[in-house]
């Protein structure tokens, strides 16, 4: 979806002048307030959006101080099997996966807090480690959306002509595919053999993957951002000074779709990892051993009915994090614009 | 009208046409990935893959196979590496499980999205309003498999009331089919319910204050009436849009992880199957397949515009 329409962005370059609150003894003039000092202001006074994201920092904090859980508290490894190790629940000794294979539920003690896998692995431990795993495979993901999604955007807006007429096919075609479905293949014949040095089970091809299929989300919006602003007068005037197109682009162009861009984080970082747990929960994604939250709760579906917490938890978790994401997102996106509409598909 | 129908079918074609070379890519161009040791399994001896790769083709020249692959596809006599089902016929026998799973699903979230958006474009900044902001911003944040996961533990597991798994055909029972299906539907339907009834608000508020809408109340027609045939219709816009491209995909086996979680044996189930043992053939024709539905739809939805609003021609 296109954001919702050009007059708006316009409104949030405008330069607000302060009130004159605290002149100094010398009279100095009262300061203008830049746009983007003024989007913080807005940004602050949103109470719930600052909720989310201290929620958000605990979360990440969590996951990053993975090792040390595991390390100080559950005396375990993210993979280390442990199938015929036995646990103290209550004082008494108990298997950890039982002789038909039935792993312990949560013991809500240090070690097994929330219980075992099939293998005896700690899946305290291991929601920890793939938290880690998510929000890795979304950030190098979003990293890789925001680089090339940028360039592609600039690129066709602004040369047109043969940049335009090879990558925006490229978008629409990426784009025509359901993300999962292009995911999914992609992430089927990867998983396989890896890309060149990289290995099948990397949690880096997931990340690849997600990088790929969402480029268009942003570049197809940037592209129209980058068409609109290279038709104004300070380009013409940015040309005639004999600035280079590389120039214009970066210093010129870049600043003001720079707003969209932002706007475009949050969003697409909370995209990259719900479609990492549909790929993952599929089995398209991150592969054994590791884990993310979306190969947890696809683990536990076999015990959902009595052992619910081995899915709902690690679900729990997930949609804290891209509800938060999202939450903040939206504070952000009001604060920079308060009328755009803007969605990634998943 | 009939240039718009041949420039769309046009370029759906060489859509098509791209796609498939894009799935035939990913699966046999990749240099690392080869289909014989898929086939072969993990642990195959070097002698198998070979003989794998002789029997599928897989050592001729990539146009070649290219070509057999969709003349295979073309003359539905692909087959699966796993069980040597015919994939078309496959996807024949289960896409009315799909299409009972997706169209009620997309009826039922169509409907709540006028009903709230509506409601909440009457009533901007009152308390429906806001529980609609906290909805859609909901609903984007969960994924549709959790959401089934919890309502199979609660309402099939926890509180029977309704089955936990099964389906039961259309023309056997339709009581017996409803019943089976009311989770699913809720489950697919209830995430997009938000977001859609956000856009419809968002693009009624902006048609409410222009100038036709003044002149209709003006001309003496009754609250109900400016909503309904001045204000709706000129602001479906973009949810026939967002409609066209999320229905296609569900359609098309994007279904896949309900499917997964409530064991329908649709074609999102097959895909989903043929992930897990790494078999190319239903994927690979599984994403043409949707690519197809997502190309017909988004034809659709411009033709959609054009009954919606006279203002805008077909010229493709």
């Amino acid at each position: 979806m296109a954001l919702d329409s050009a007059d708006d962005r316009g409104a949030a370059g405008v330069v607000v002048t302060a009130a004159p609150r605290d002149l100094s003894p010398e009279g100095r003039q009262p300061s203008a307030i830049g746009p983007w000092r003024l989007a913080g202001r807005r940004l602050r006074r949103n109470k719930v959006a600052l909720f989310f994201l201290a929620l958000f920092v605990v979360i990440v904090a969590m996951c990053l101080l993975a090792p040390v859980y595991s390390a100080h508290i559950a005396g375990i490894g993210p993979n280390t099997n442990n199938i015929t190790g036995t646990v103290s629940v209550a004082g008494k000794q108990q298997d950890v996966v039982s002789l038909d294979g039935v792993p312990i539920g949560p013991t809500w003690g240090a070690h097994y807090l929330l219980g075992a896998d099939t293998n005896g692995r700690d899946l305290a431990v291991r929601l920890l480690y793939g938290g880690r795993t998510s929000l890795l495979i979304g950030a190098i993901a979003t990293v890789i959306i925001i680089v090339l999604g940028t360039l592609a955007g600039l690129l066709s807006g602004y040369f047109r002509g043969a940049a335009d007429f090879i990558l925006r096919p490229l978008m629409e075609l990426i784009w025509s595919f359901p993300v999962v479905i292009l995911g999914v293949a992609l992430g089927t014949a990867l998983a396989i053999g890896g890309i060149g040095p990289v290995k099948g089970n990397s949690v880096y091809i997931p990340a690849f993957i997600i990088g790929v299929v969402y480029i268009p989300y942003l570049g197809k919006p940037i592209r129209g951002e980058v068409m609109r602003v290279r038709n104004q007068d300070y380009i013409d005037a940015a040309r005639v000074q004999g600035m280079g197109h590389w120039r214009i682009m970066f210093s010129e162009i870049m600043p003001n779709v720079s707003s969209t861009i932002i706007v475009f984080v949050p969003l697409i970082l909370a995209s990259s990892i719900l479609l990492e747990s549909y790929l993952s929960f599929l089995g398209a994604g991150v592969q054994a051993p590791n884990a993310s939250w979306g190969t947890l709760i696809s683990d536990g579906l076999d015990y959902l009915q009595t052992t619910p917490t081995f899915s709902l938890i690690p679900g729990a978790m997930l949609v804290l994090t891209v509800l938060s994401i999202n939450v903040v997102g939206d504070g952000i996106r009001d604060a920079l614009d308060p009328r755009a509409q803007v969605r990634v598909r998943t | 009208m009939a240039r718009f129908v041949t420039r769309r079918v046009a370029s759906a074609i060489l859509l098509l046409f791209a796609v498939s070379v894009v799935v035939f890519g990913i699966f046999e161009v990749i240099p690392s990935y080869n289909p014989a040791r898929a086939i072969a399994g993990r642990n195959a001896t070097t002698t198998t893959v070979q003989q794998v790769s002789e029997k599928f083709g897989f050592n001729k020249p990539v146009y070649v196979q290219y070509g057999n692959t969709m003349k295979l596809i073309f003359t539905g006599q692909i087959v699966d590496y796993s069980d040597n089902l015919n994939v078309v016929q496959q996807f024949g026998q289960r896409f009315p499980v799909t299409a009972s799973l997706v169209i009620p699903a997309a009826l039922i979230w169509m409907a709540g999205a006028l009903l709230f958006g509506s409601l909440s474009a009457l009533r901007a900044g009152r308390l429906m309003d806001r529980g609609l902001t906290v909805a859609a911003i909901v609903g984007v944040s969960i994924p549709v498999f959790l959401l089934a996961a919890v309502l199979l533990y609660a309402f099939a597991f926890r509180l029977p009331w309704f089955p936990n798994t099964g389906y039961v055909q259309l023309g056997d029972n339709p009581a017996e089919w409803a019943y089976h299906l009311i989770l699913p539907w809720i489950a697919i339907a209830a995430l997009s319910v938000g977001f859609y009834s956000r856009v419809l608000r968002a693009s009624a508020l902006d048609v409410i204050n222009q100038d036709f809408v003044r002149t209709a109340k003006a001309k003496g027609l009754s609250e109900r009436q400016v909503f309904v045939r001045h204000v709706l219709r000129n602001s479906l816009m973009p949810i026939v849009t967002l409609f066209g491209l999320d229905f296609a995909a569900l359609l098309g086996g994007a279904a896949l992880v309900t499917e997964t979680v409530f064991n329908l044996p649709g074609i999102g189930q097959y895909e989903a199957q043929a992930i897990g043992n790494l078999d190319v053939p239903p994927i690979m024709v599984g994403a043409m397949f949707t690519a197809f539905f997502v190309v017909l739809f988004s034809a659709l939805s411009d033709v959609v515009y054009a009954l919606l609003d006279p203002r805008i021609r077909l010229t493709g």
